[in-house]
């Protein structure tokens, strides 16, 4: 035991402790364990929100992805304000529907507003789908940061196993409360970790951020603008498109919609969150510092770089500090995530197993569901061998597919009906699942193409085929109500 | 409706400015280019944000007084 493993378990115990005074005397209904109560102000909305920027996709992933890929990470600074830009508008309407309707998931949102259950059954599978790569790469990060802050005294293995099961009886014991009732420390700490090693490491390796660049450029020269194939212009452009459309598409980013106070508080959040999202500068800057330091890995090994860089340059405090920032940044998005699928696998999917299911059984039965979908990302975590974001871009893929058919639905009359909705985000996530399984791009499909088309990321093809599908559909089912009649009350 | 249009701009200078950018020199404040400017429009996000907020009168209603 040194003392960074120390300072890691401490964390842990710490985190689970805090939730379990987070939860007390809350009373336990459904509504209340999955979406506060919908009482959250300003603050706690956007910690749970923006805890998206600060998981460890932001910590291992983004600096991973700097280190392996060069410019091509650029885009992980991007999404973020974008999103928070089509947010303005978009959360609002959302939030007023929701309420209104005293909806939990977002697969009742969309079920009530096409007031189609078989659409909200689909919306539920897609989410649980695309969560399931999200989770994985929280436990693995989990794994990494364990096994290298014990200087590997500990297996990764083991800390993907021990972090799944806290994360899963973090949620059990809490609900919401708990993943809330930490997100400020654990936003303060990974901000004055990525930010201190965003400026000490450029300025320790290279004497500062401008020389650091200067040094790349020479040692990689290329790496640092994009590509004219492959990762392009045209690969940046669609991954930041799509990504930023999908935010907000997560079923655990749109629970915590319903969370918030009041329609204000989702207006001002929209306008600080792209500066939030700058601290993203700092973990890229951690991965270029760790190419000049600590070159060679390849694969996905990438994700280690943070620490490798850590390790050869900070002493064992320092890097035991670094992985207990690194554990609650696994720990409360990962909470949420499993929170989101648990709360809708009971919700949407148990009732139709099991009849008309009472709200005390339903509060159950997510409970239940939480160490399943906690085993079963384990399972994946323990297989897989993408990197991170590899992972979270096939997540997005996939999630994005949803955003057409919300975007419609809140226009004043409707554009598709409900079998629409449906065929397209089948047919999108159809040529996502395919193309991720056969390991191929648009390049493989139609070489004939224009360069630059050949580059585009394959969710944004698949979000092409998803909404000229829709159309189609909801114009042969035809019946395209009168003006007004979008507006579909709740069963 | 003259607000939505508003938000369009950092869309487009990102999107359709980094096919402009796209070459490592000049360094600005000792970042790429590229890298340069995808800051740039993130803090344009905020400011473009901020004045729409400002602008909506949907935030000068009652609701908090804060």
């Amino acid at each position: 035991m040194n003392i960074a493993t120390i300072l890691i378990a401490v964390t842990m115990i710490g985190a689970l402790a805090m939730a379990l005074r987070g939860s007390r005397g809350r009373a336990s209904g459904l509504e209340s364990w999955s979406v506060g109560g919908r009482s959250f102000g300003s603050v706690l909305v956007f910690l749970l929100m923006a805890g998206e920027i600060y998981t460890t996709f932001t910590f291992l992933g983004a600096s991973g992805y700097a280190y392996g890929k060069g410019a091509a990470s650029y885009y992980i600074l991007c999404y973020f304000p974008l999103a928070y830009v089509v947010s303005y508008w978009l959360l609002p309407a959302v939030w007023r529907f929701a309420r209104a309707n005293a909806l939990v998931s977002q697969a009742s949102f969309f079920a009530a507003k096409y007031d189609s259950r078989a659409l909200g059954l689909l919306v539920t599978c897609v989410g649980i789908i695309a969560l399931v790569p999200y989770l994985v790469l929280q436990l693995k990060g989990l794994g990494i940061i364990v096994s290298t802050s014990s200087y590997g005294v500990l297996s990764p293995t083991f800390g993907m196993i021990v972090g799944a099961s806290v994360i899963a009886l973090f949620v059990a014991v809490s609900g919401v409360h708990g993943p809330a009732s930490i997100a400020l420390i654990k936003d303060v700490m990974i901000l004055l970790v990525v930010a201190f090693l965003g400026l000490y490491l450029p300025y320790r390796i290279a004497g500062g951020i401008g020389p650091m660049f200067a040094a790349l450029d020479k040692a990689h020269p290329h790496s640092l603008a994009f590509a004219a194939r492959g990762q392009s212009v045209a690969w940046f452009d669609s991954t930041v498109a799509l990504t930023a459309c999908g935010f907000f598409m997560w079923p655990h980013s749109f629970a915590s919609i319903y969370t918030a106070r009041d329609e204000k508080t989702l207006r001002r959040n929209a306008v600080v969150a792209p500066l939030y999202g700058l601290l993203l500068l700092f973990a890229l800057f951690v991965g270029f510092a760790a190419l000049l330091r600590v070159p060679g890995l390849t694969g996905k090994d990438i994700d280690l770089a943070l620490f490798k860089v850590a390790l050869a340059e900070l002493p064992p405090v320092v890097v035991g500090l670094i992985g207990a920032a690194g554990v609650l940044t696994a720990l409360v998005p990962g909470a949420m995530m499993l929170m989101a699928a648990s709360t809708t696998l009971a919700r949407d999917i148990y009732p139709l197993a099991r009849g008309a299911a009472s709200d005390r059984e339903v509060a159950i039965a997510a409970k239940a569901f939480v160490p399943v979908v906690a085993a079963v990302a384990l399972y994946f975590a323990l297989t897989g061998g993408d990197t991170i974001v590899a992972l979270l871009l096939m997540g997005y893929a996939l999630v994005t597919q949803l955003f057409p058919a919300l975007m419609v639905s809140l226009a004043p009359r409707r554009v598709f009906t409900a079998s629409g909705a449906f065929a397209g985000i089948c047919v999108g996530v159809a040529i996502v699942m395919v193309t991720t399984i056969t390991k191929t791009g648009v390049a493989t499909v139609a070489p004939g193409l224009p360069g630059w088309m050949l580059d585009l990321n394959i969710g944004v093809v698949a979000l092409g085929a998803n909404v000229l599908t829709a159309l189609a559909v909801s114009l042969a089912t035809g019946v395209v109500p009168a003006r007004g009649a979008a507006r579909v009350p709740a069963q | 409706m003259s607000l939505k249009w508003l938000g369009l701009l950092p869309w487009l200078a990102l999107l359709a400015g980094m096919p402009f950018v796209n070459r490592v020199e000049p360094f600005v404040f000792g970042l790429p280019l590229p890298l340069a400017w995808a800051t740039g429009c993130t803090i344009l996000s905020a400011a473009t944000l901020l004045v729409i907020y400002r602008l909506d009168p949907a935030n000068r209603a009652r609701q908090d007084p804060a």
